[in-house]
């Protein structure tokens, strides 16, 4: 009995074995599938993030720190990095506090959110690179009315979970350092001839050396230095933006339906 | 045979666009001659190197833009637009600026004003005036290191010493040009409209700072004109009023202009006489005459219909004698150009003429329940 009984548990256990077989087969492929989109999920925020939707570039949002404090390097990277602090640990949390959130007073509890980290932010400047700190100004505590921030909360964060919303606000907060980087540099160095000016208020006394003398100007170029300066510059890095794109889609092969043309072949003539 | 059938209109008027800019170019050389006379060299190495430039600048954009590289661009290039923009440019730069100074200034008004909204008659702003605001911004220093006229100079100033002077900073004898605005009682210089600023500000009365030596001049020592500057404007005047004739510029806006300046500095005059200039006075120093006659009546960038050009030029005028008077800077006729050119599209719009016969409907609605109406009080 007990042998029949061992053979038909045997039996069983082999249909499991093989049922469960074809089911984790299943799921493993699942799984792969899942990773894969993933995958291209993140890809395809970093895509969005540095070039496609670049805050800065393209959907030309955050435009009053962008203009007004890209004089120097420095104060643009300082910038830069603390809005992508900020977007970063904003989204998190708008994503983490998703489900909660009733619809009609998200606008109020975001920018709530965002408050709270743009003051953290803004202390530990204070606290720990004041230089840089004073010479950011009215510019630092407006990081709550940057419209890029509060865009990426209200349109990925919070609809999607905390991984894939924190990544977003990464890719988003680089892309907009990246412009505000470039900016600086182009009017720092049409303004003043140099790079990294004044780069040991942000980086600590040791970063005076990276300080770079580009040419030596007699006279600042003030255009450069002056916001006008900044919306022109910003509409020779989009025109280039706009003019690599234009010639990445030239070089992709033209899809072409096959035309079928019919001739008339007149025997009169 | 078959008659050759058009619409109206049926006269046609054949000048080109260079032929127009020929025109307004022969019109401003009497100006230039005035200033050579009374400033020396400076101003035509200015105008040379501008027009080099600007030339330039404009080949290399329009050989981008062009999609058919062989005969356009040379028909472009030689409209005759691009070398009026360098010439009043280089009119309006100080005779002793440096170099870079004219060659940043056109490039700027030829590729960003002018090129980069779409080439000649889509530019929003007058290319030589937004080219010298933003000179005026970036560089205060050269922009307002005038030179004396040459009577007031103590140095020698002959084409060479002004070349080095533009090139170098130095003249062939090494005086700077700091020490070359330097006058014989050893003021630096600046211009008048400069000096009656600074000397109002001070408290001085337009009397008392007239009778320097600046102000001095052969056509009347009473009425205070600036030295140099008012046989300038008197020349730009000519020029100006030779283009009113051949109707190459409307007469409007010029008029408009120069009555608003007058009844403002009339109101001023009546008001505190001490402390503002006479009429004639602003209008025959800085760049007043050249704003008037050859600046604000830019077909491309100024009003259009005949309303229109009268509401710019007293816009204008009234903008430069309030930026002389109480603005940061001594002339404004750039930045009053630049203003009136914003809002130029508006008041296109708001005083478009009114076609004949148009509208007739609605006249006739009107008068039709008129008369319902009268009849119904008959009743």
């Amino acid at each position: 009995m007990s042998i029949e009984k061992d053979s038909i548990s045997n039996e069983k256990s082999a249909e499991e074995l093989s049922e469960f077989n074809a089911e984790s087969e299943e799921q493993i492929t699942e799984k792969l599938l899942a990773k894969q989109a993933l995958k291209a999920e993140y890809k395809e925020l970093a895509m969005q993030g540095l070039w496609k939707n670049n805050p800065g570039l393209v959907q030309l949002l955050g435009l009053c720190p962008l203009l007004a404090v890209t004089a120097t390097v420095t104060n643009a990277l300082g910038l830069g990095l603390a809005t992508l602090l900020v977007l970063v640990c904003s989204n998190a949390t708008v994503s983490a506090v998703r489900q909660w959130v009733p619809k009609e007073v998200r606008i109020p509890i975001f920018v709530l959110i965002i408050a709270a980290f743009v003051t953290c932010v803004q202390l530990l400047m204070n606290a720990y690179t004041f230089g840089i700190y004073q010479s950011l100004g009215i510019f630092l505590p407006l990081i709550v009315t940057n419209c890029a921030i509060i865009g990426r909360a209200e349109t990925y964060a919070s609809k999607n979970p905390i991984k894939q919303a924190s990544f977003d606000g990464l890719m988003m907060g680089i892309g907009f350092a990246l412009v505000l980087i470039v900016l600086g540099a182009i009017r720092e160095i049409l303004g003043q001839g140099t790079l990294f000016d004044g780069a040991e208020l942000l980086l600590g006394d040791w970063a005076s050396i990276l300080r770079i003398e580009v040419m030596h100007l007699d006279n600042q170029f003030l255009l450069a230095i002056l916001p006008p300066g900044a919306f022109i510059a910003m509409g020779f890095i989009i025109a280039l933006k706009n003019a690599i794109d234009i010639n990445i889609k030239q070089r992709q092969p033209k899809i072409t339906d096959q035309a079928i043309e019919r001739v008339r072949v007149n025997f009169d003539s | 045979m078959a008659f050759w059938i058009a619409s109206s209109p049926h006269n046609h008027n054949q000048t080109a666009t260079s032929a127009l800019m020929r025109l307004v170019i022969y019109a401003v050389l009497p100006g230039v001659f005035a200033q050579w006379y009374f400033f020396g060299w400076g101003n035509i190495i200015h105008i040379a190197l501008a027009i080099t430039t600007a030339l330039t600048c404009e080949f290399i954009v329009l050989s981008l833009r062009s999609k058919n590289k062989t005969q356009n661009i040379s028909k472009q290039l030689f409209d005759g637009s691009a070398l009026l923009t360098a010439i009043l440019l280089g009119i309006c730069l100080p005779a002793l600026a440096p170099w870079w100074i004219s060659v940043i200034g056109v490039a700027f008004a030829i590729v960003v004003v002018k090129q980069l909204y779409g080439g000649l008659g889509n530019n929003p702003f007058n290319p030589a005036m937004a080219a010298y605001v933003m000179l005026l911004i970036s560089f205060p220093i050269q922009m307002t290191s005038w030179q004396p006229p040459l009577d007031l100079i103590n140095i020698d100033l002959g084409f060479t010493n002004t070349l080095t002077a533009i090139f170098t900073g130095f003249t062939s004898d090494g005086y700077s040009v700091e020490q070359l605005r330097t006058s014989i009682d050893g003021f630096t210089m600046a211009t008048p409209l400069d000096t009656l600023k600074t000397n109002l500000g001070l408290g001085f009365t337009v009397f008392e700072t007239i009778e320097n030596s600046m102000f001095s001049n052969n056509l009347s020592s009473g009425l205070g004109f600036a030295f140099g500057w008012e046989w300038m404007n008197i020349a730009f005047l000519g020029g100006g009023l030779f283009l009113m004739a051949k109707k190459a510029i409307a007469w409007q806006t010029p008029i408009s202009f120069l009555l608003s300046l007058l009844v403002c500095s009339i109101i001023a005059y009546s008001i505190s006489p001490d402390g503002s200039a006479s009429t004639l006075f602003h209008w025959l120093t800085g760049g007043c005459m050249l704003g008037a006659f050859f600046i604000l009546t830019d077909p491309v960038t100024g009003a259009t219909s005949v309303k229109g050009r009268l509401i710019i030029g007293a816009l204008a005028g009234l903008l430069v004698y309030l930026i002389r008077t109480v603005g940061g800077y001594p002339d404004g006729v750039a930045f009053a150009v630049l203003l009136c050119n914003m809002t130029a599209p508006l008041i296109d719009q708001y005083t478009r003429p009114r076609t004949y016969g148009h509208n007739i409907d609605s006249v006739k609605s009107t008068i039709t329940q008129e008369k319902a109406n009268e009849k119904g009080e008959v009743k």
